[in-house]
């Protein structure tokens, strides 16, 4: 069993000024994963009558990229290639102090302690991020004839869960992994090359729209990006981008 | 009462053409002006949202996760099913109808299930062209795999990651159409009851769970898309916020439940570690390709899994299936773990899991090979248990997975209330009671993409000329009285228990009397037991904070209190269906050999339940199951 130091971000709501708070956990199994050491915490707190920490979570599996939160500064904590709901207690020393904040970023409000909106997601991909093709209007799938590397290389780029780590880690607030990763598997692929123009120079206007900054090539976001999306996205956006250039013609 | 289902006459293979050519359709300018609630953003909210809008209709999408992408179809992993035939093995739409009716035990209906089959060759197109980064070989074309108990390979996946690349396509489907204005995006908005006027379906209440406000929605008519429920067992491969509240409002409403007590175990999931534990991961079935299930024959045995000879295990899938062994269909093999659990023959320190040994295998084919095959799984056990399943065997265990059971639905998807349809996982409908690996995210798109849109129009060039509904109705303020009441109650509680010790406590009576095996005399003291949890929880729950803020701690309070009343339905339809079928095994009835034992005479019927009071019985009414083109057999592996 261990006992752990938590210094956890509360803060009401967007408006409200947050600060750092002390909890003290004994009797901490490292088995634990570190959002069922959070539950324990939480579970505490109510039986208290203080008011549990909020903090955004659903599948704990590492898929659905609800969860997220700034552990010792990092995104999802010490340990690369996982979300926060698969980290687990030991990795953590006993009578570890651990710092838990909410993902930074001007595009990234705080609803309120570790919640944070990231609708700014959804609305690059509602700029571009999609292949216009109607219900019905599909052609039988075997006459697009796609190779397994592209499919393979495609879906690297698709694997994005759209945690919104890329943005948090990155020192300039920027969504180019996020964006360029939708960006590159759409246009690796035969049936995505048709809207390409367009749909690089819509999303990347709307990144700019939502206040993230850009990218100078730090590489950061790739190492905190839990499934290990690649920053030759970037290059790949940034390609694409290069080739219209820069409006729609 | 009998309910109908409303099954087009005629052959087996014309139905859906005939229903589709002789469905009322309503034209382009009249269909601006009709509004559709979809509650629900997975593969069949997404796509019935997406494909709804395109043609037109002003559709309003609810979902609970902060994002549509976030619902919980983009855990599957394993793939879709579609009778594409690709491989030449032999498969067809017939081949699958055929595979999935006698999968789901022979209590689904023909009809739809040949439907499904027929929309699945569609449905990979549709996703093909949307993007789908399905797998394919070296020459370009699509690639499959074989998937639980089937002879034919009709599997479409990519990677381990098939449920995210579909929900994707939807979800991209989706912003697509929100990008044009024709859908209104509301996540974070949770459905707490539905509105019905002069008996119709026309909206819902929701809670922002940002700001806590309860706020109506109106449509002229409303789609559930709210997924599965078997998180009530509190242990399952489900998410934190799946959850019974959207069906169970919609039931309490009038609309009738179907089998809800039909819910599948998958038998290779992470056994659970310790009380905090809070969600059971699932690990891919194909390990059971290579990966050899036994216990110690010996009660307490204490030496750990390599120092117990071969002489003392007990490989019981191989002893007791020898023509499937260890790929021994989900239910059976479940079962089977259960039983030597029960005997007393677990292992791993809470006693609760089966060995899933990996060493012949290693032997034979060598560690690369091993490696080759599974080794993203093996990381993940590493990952989540610290173990080397490479050194020493796995410890799996079966978790509650996937509600076959849901809203009673007709051949047009729409529910016994009007205008209240029900889609995807939220329905009871095409599995039967048990589901084949890899067609729940294809009947989820299905029902979205290709059924809903026809079934829909059929019903609402009938609203056309009614009266529209309006917010303002005396009925909405009702309701939202009503759902403000109910949610302050929870919080005046004020009591010393938080509903994760409801919800578990619930989880784990569940899981033993109305869970993997069921008895008359365990259900019915299941039923008295959680009479005696309701009491408890509205006397002893404790939720902090308020109902106007964002508060998770209420939003589960809220859900617990819907599945205590939805465990008491279960533990009813359990105990009236006096024979074993799928995933619902009655002890008192079963072979000498320990098989389920159907009872076709008397109830090859789907029960469909309605509501009456709290903690009592409800009432049940039939839908008989008329096998026309398929004799009901009995379903063997041995
Ligand atoms: C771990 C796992 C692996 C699986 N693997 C496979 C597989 O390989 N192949 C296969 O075919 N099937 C698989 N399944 C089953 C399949 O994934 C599901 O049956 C299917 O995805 C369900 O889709 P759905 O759209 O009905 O529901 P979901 O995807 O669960 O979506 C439910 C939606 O409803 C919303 N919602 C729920 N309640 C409310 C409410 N009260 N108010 C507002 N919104 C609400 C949620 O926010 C969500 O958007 C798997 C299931 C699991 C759990
Ligand atoms: S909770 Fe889904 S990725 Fe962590």
């Amino acid at each position: 069993m261990m006992k752990i130091n938590l210094k956890v971000w509360r803060q009401k709501n967007a408006m409200s000024k947050g600060k750092l708070v002390d909890y003290e956990l004994k009797n901490i199994d490292p088995h634990m994963s570190f959002l069922e050491m959070m539950d324990t915490l939480n579970e505490s707190l109510i039986l208290r009558g203080e008011t549990p920490i909020e903090f955004d979570h659903d599948c704990r599996e590492g898929i659905c990229g609800s969860c997220g939160m700034m552990i010792n500064g990092q995104a999802h904590g010490p340990v690369a290639g996982l979300t926060v709901c698969q980290l687990h207690m030991r990795e953590f020393k006993d009578e570890a102090t651990i710092y838990i904040e909410p993902f930074r970023a001007k595009a990234f409000p705080i609803k309120r302690d570790l919640r944070i909106d990231r609708s700014a997601f959804d609305r690059i991909v509602q700029s571009g991020g999609f292949i216009s093709v109607s219900t019905g209007q599909a052609v039988e799938a075997n006459t697009l004839l796609i190779t397994h590397e592209t499919a393979e290389s495609a879906f690297d780029s698709a694997a994005c869960i759209g945690c919104g780590a890329c943005v948090a880690t990155c020192k300039n607030s920027s969504a180019a992994l996020f964006t360029s990763a939708k960006i590159a598997h759409l246009v690796k692929l035969p049936q995505g090359k048709k809207e390409a123009t367009k749909r690089v120079l819509n999303m990347v206007r709307q990144m700019d729209i939502e206040g993230f900054g850009h990218c100078s090539n730090t590489e950061a976001c790739e190492v905190k990006c839990p499934q290990n999306i690649s920053i030759l996205n970037i290059a790949r956006m940034n390609w694409e981008f290069n080739k219209t250039g820069g409006v729609l013609r | 009462m009998m309910v109908d289902a409303k099954i087009p006459e005629g052959p087996l293979e014309k139905k859906w053409s005939k229903y589709k050519a002789a469905a009322k359709l309503i034209n382009p300018a009249n269909r601006k002006k009709l509004k559709v609630i979809v509650v629900g953003t997975g593969l069949a909210g997404s796509s019935a949202a997406a494909s709804l809008a395109e043609l037109g209709y002003h559709v309003s999408s609810f979902c609970f996760q902060d994002s549509a992408r976030r619902a919980h179809s983009v855990a599957a992993q394993g793939g879709v099913n579609a009778a594409k035939n690709y491989q030449n093995d032999g498969d067809s739409v017939y081949r699958m109808f055929y595979d999935t009716i006698k999968g789901g035990d022979f209590r689904s209906r023909e009809a739809n299930v040949y439907r499904l089959a027929e929309c699945s060759l569609n449905l990979i197109d549709q996703a093909v062209a949307q993007g789908v980064p399905f797998a394919r070989e070296y020459g370009g074309y699509l690639s499959n795999r074989s998937f639980g108990g089937v002879q034919v390979s009709r599997t479409f996946y990519a990677r381990g990651q098939s449920g995210q690349q579909l929900l994707l396509g939807a979800y991209q489907a989706l912003m697509r159409q929100v990008s044009l204005g024709k859908v209104n995006l509301y996540a974070r908005h949770e459905m707490l009851d539905l509105v019905l006027i002069d008996g119709k379906a026309k909206g819902i209440i929701v809670r922002n769970l940002d700001d806590g406000k309860i706020e109506r929605f109106a449509a002229d008519a409303v789609v559930m898309a709210t997924g599965g429920f078997g998180k009530i067992y509190y242990l399952s491969t489900l998410a934190m916020g799946c959850n019974a509240s959207a069906i169970w409002r919609a039931h309490k409403r009038g609309a009738f439940m179907a089998c809800p007590s039909w819910i599948q175990f998958h038998p290779t999931c992470l056994s659970q570690a310790g009380d905090y534990q809070s969600k059971l991961t699932l690990m891919s079935e194909s390990l059971r390709n290579d990966g050899r299930i036994w216990v110690p024959k010996l009660n307490n045995e204490s030496r750990a899994a390599n120092d117990i000879p071969e002489s003392e295990r007990d490989y019981y899938l191989e002893r007791k299936y020898p023509s499937f062994g260890n790929l021994a269909p989900r239910d059976i093999s479940s079962r089977a773990a259960k039983e030597r659990i029960d005997a007393g023959l677990g292992v791993g320190v809470l006693k609760n899991a089966v060995y899933l040994d990996f060493s012949k295998a290693i032997k034979e084919q060598g560690k690369h090979k091993i490696e080759e095959k599974y080794g993203n799984l093996f990381s993940m056990y590493k990952k989540i248990t610290d173990d080397d399943a490479y050194q020493e065997p796995m410890r799996i265990s079966p978790a509650a997975h996937f509600s076959m059971g849901g809203l009673w639905v007709d051949y047009e998807l729409m529910t016994t209330i009007p205008g209240l349809f029900a889609i995807g996982e939220a329905n009871f409908a095409d599995h039967g009671a048990n589901r084949l690996g890899a067609n729940s995210l294809l009947q989820a798109s299905v029902d979205g993409y290709f059924i809903i849109p026809y079934t829909i129009a059929n019903y609402l060039s009938g609203e056309l000329k009614n009266k529209k509904a309006d917010i303002s109705n005396s009925e909405f303020a009702l309701i939202e009285t009503e759902v403000s009441d109910r949610l302050k109650t929870l919080i005046n509680i004020r009591g010393n228990k938080s509903s994760d010790y409801f919800h578990k406590k619930l989880g784990k009576l569940l899981y033993h009397q109305c869970g993997l095996s069921r008895s008359a005399k365990g259900l019915m003291e299941a039923i008295e037991e959680i009479k005696q949890y309701t009491e408890e929880f509205y006397q002893d729950l404790r939720v902090s904070g308020s109902v106007n803020e964002i508060n998770a701690e209420l939003e589960k309070a809220a859900r617990v209190a819907d599945y205590l009343e939805m465990a008491n339905l279960m533990c009813y339809d359990a105990l009236s269906r006096e024979e074993s079928c799928g995933a619902h095994f009655r002890e008192e009835y079963q072979t000498s050999e320990g098989e389920a034992l159907r009872n076709d005479e008397k109830f090859c019927y789907v029960s469909a339940w309605e509501w009456s009071k709290v903690n009592a019985k409800p009432i049940l009414h039939k839908e008989p199951l008329v096998f026309e083109f398929m004799k009901p057999s009995v379903r063997s592996y041995r």
